[in-house]
């Protein structure tokens, strides 16, 4: 393989209880590119990305069997530690879900739970996060006031800020434009766009147009299993999946 | 920039480079003729192969921009415009490979007398100014000027149409001469789809500017 693969799964299973939830997925992902994790609602796609930063371990009756890779280590090891492995891998969800304090405290709060207390630090981190997340223009005179005060849009990309702050390598979208108006939604999608540069970016979507605008590459789960993962353009214009045709194309079931 | 449009200015970006090795075709046609230089004529048909390959290429550009942006309003003119325009760009290089075609058929360079009398040169020089003005109105979204190529096009047809008698009764008293006057009867009605084609594009710079409608209006209709 000529590309470097960041994220990669090895015949990974998962269970919730008696449910069988991934089946058997095989996968690498591009370093630094954009890949998007498409298919219907309980296909298996969320609870997939969680595996990446361990988001599933805490859930009763969560089962795993195979290897989840980040940079070739199997992030599931007994000696790998779960707040390490977070610093790492950044998660943004698909309601933005600031911390009830000020944009100021939101963006350094990774910082300080790793006893990161330096004013300078914590400035500079600011300003380059929230610069990243294209947000420092809107919110610079008001970095002290609550976050809570931002629109939707501006929450969400606050918490990209926030998720950039602790400068992983990779980052997991779980929807993250799903509760966005359309204006809000471009800027996120031109965000990530901007982002692909230096990380490497997971994202769940609903939304196949945004699939298409956003990702490198497309992975379309169905049931648990991964039907068809290629070039996004590839996979749009010429699907080699039957079940993939019909899912794009709004025929399914 | 958004994305999309840093999309579309590649799909723009490839689409010129096209047009450059059409326009150097046309130009070196024009050479060819002038020259009856079947070497110049032999360069003109081998680029044949490079053109076909951009028209493939934007092709695929656009069908990969349809299925990934789903563009609307302009940015779904502008893409349907460059995919149209690209299948006019093919055409005018198949027709400057056409004028290479009859040169190589030529066994001597053309009787000055006759290329003054048809205004062979004249119509080609017109054709070579109204693409190269069809790419300005292209890059500078200029409608204006769009429109004015298509008026523009009666030029060449006025030459086109007259052409036929002038050769003819040239012909008359140099009856040697029946393939050359061939020939060159061959390029003028080349030169005139040339014009058709500009105006074609032309036509398409209006529609993804303006959102209007101007072919298949009767050219005074078209203001």
């Amino acid at each position: 393989m000529s590309k470097s693969y960041k994220l990669a799964a090895n015949d990974v299973n998962a269970w919730y209880g008696d449910f069988h939830a991934i089946k058997g997925i095989n996968i690498a992902l591009e370093e630094k590119a954009v890949t998007a994790f498409i298919g219907p609602s309980g296909c298996g796609k969320s609870t997939f990305l969680r595996l990446f930063n361990r988001m599933n371990d805490y859930i009763d009756g969560f089962r795993l069997e195979g290897e989840i890779l980040l940079d070739q280590k199997n992030i599931y090891k007994k000696d790998v530690r779960v707040d390490e492995l977070r610093k790492e891998v950044g998660m943004v969800f698909q309601k933005p879900n600031p911390f009830p304090k000020t944009i100021f405290e939101n963006v350094v709060y990774g910082l300080r739970i790793q006893g990161v207390s330096k004013k300078k630090v914590l400035e500079e981190t600011v300003e380059r996060s929230l610069k990243q997340a294209a947000l420092w223009e809107e919110v610079k005179d008001k970095l002290h006031k609550s976050a809570l005060a931002l629109s939707g849009g501006q929450q969400q990309r606050l918490c990209i800020a926030r998720a950039l702050a602790i400068e992983p390598t990779v980052l997991l979208m779980d929807e993250p434009a799903s509760a966005l108006d359309p204006i809000s939604t471009t800027k996120i999608e031109d965000l990530i766009y901007e982002l692909k540069n230096q990380y490497t970016i997971v994202i769940v979507t609903h939304n196949m147009q945004q699939a298409g605008r956003v990702s490198d590459h497309t992975a379309f789960f169905l049931s648990g299993e991964l039907v068809e993962h290629s070039k996004t353009k590839t996979l749009f214009t010429s699907p080699k999946d039957k079940r993939t045709q019909n899912y794009i194309t709004g025929r399914f079931g | 920039m958004p994305h999309i449009d840093i999309e579309i200015e590649k799909l723009k970006k490839k689409l010129m480079e096209m047009w450059d090795l059409v326009e150097f075709q046309l130009e070196q046609g024009r050479e060819a003729m002038r020259k009856a230089d079947p070497e110049i004529s032999k360069e003109i048909l081998k680029l044949g192969k490079k053109v076909n390959n951009y028209d493939v290429k934007i092709d695929r550009m656009c069908e990969n921009f349809f299925a990934l942006f789903t563009p609307v309003a302009v940015d779904l003119r502008t893409v349907l415009a460059i995919l149209k325009i690209n299948a006019n760009l093919e055409r005018i290089g198949d027709t400057a490979e056409g004028i290479a075609a009859f040169v190589k058929k030529l066994e001597g360079t053309l009787s000055p007398e006759l290329i003054e009398k048809v205004q062979v040169e004249v119509m080609y020089d017109e054709a070579l100014k109204m693409f190269d003005d069809c790419r300005a109105a292209f890059m500078y979204n200029d409608a204006d000027l769009a429109k004015e190529l298509i008026k523009r096009d009666h030029v060449l047809n006025k030459i086109y149409r007259k052409s036929d008698e002038i050769v003819v009764s040239y012909l008359e008293g140099e009856p040697d001469k029946i393939k050359e006057g061939l020939v060159l009867l061959s390029i003028i009605k080349k030169l005139e789809r040339v014009g058709d084609q500009v105006s074609n594009i032309a036509e398409e710079i209006i529609f993804y500017k303006d959102a209007e409608i101007v072919k298949h209006k009767k050219n005074k209709e078209k203001r």
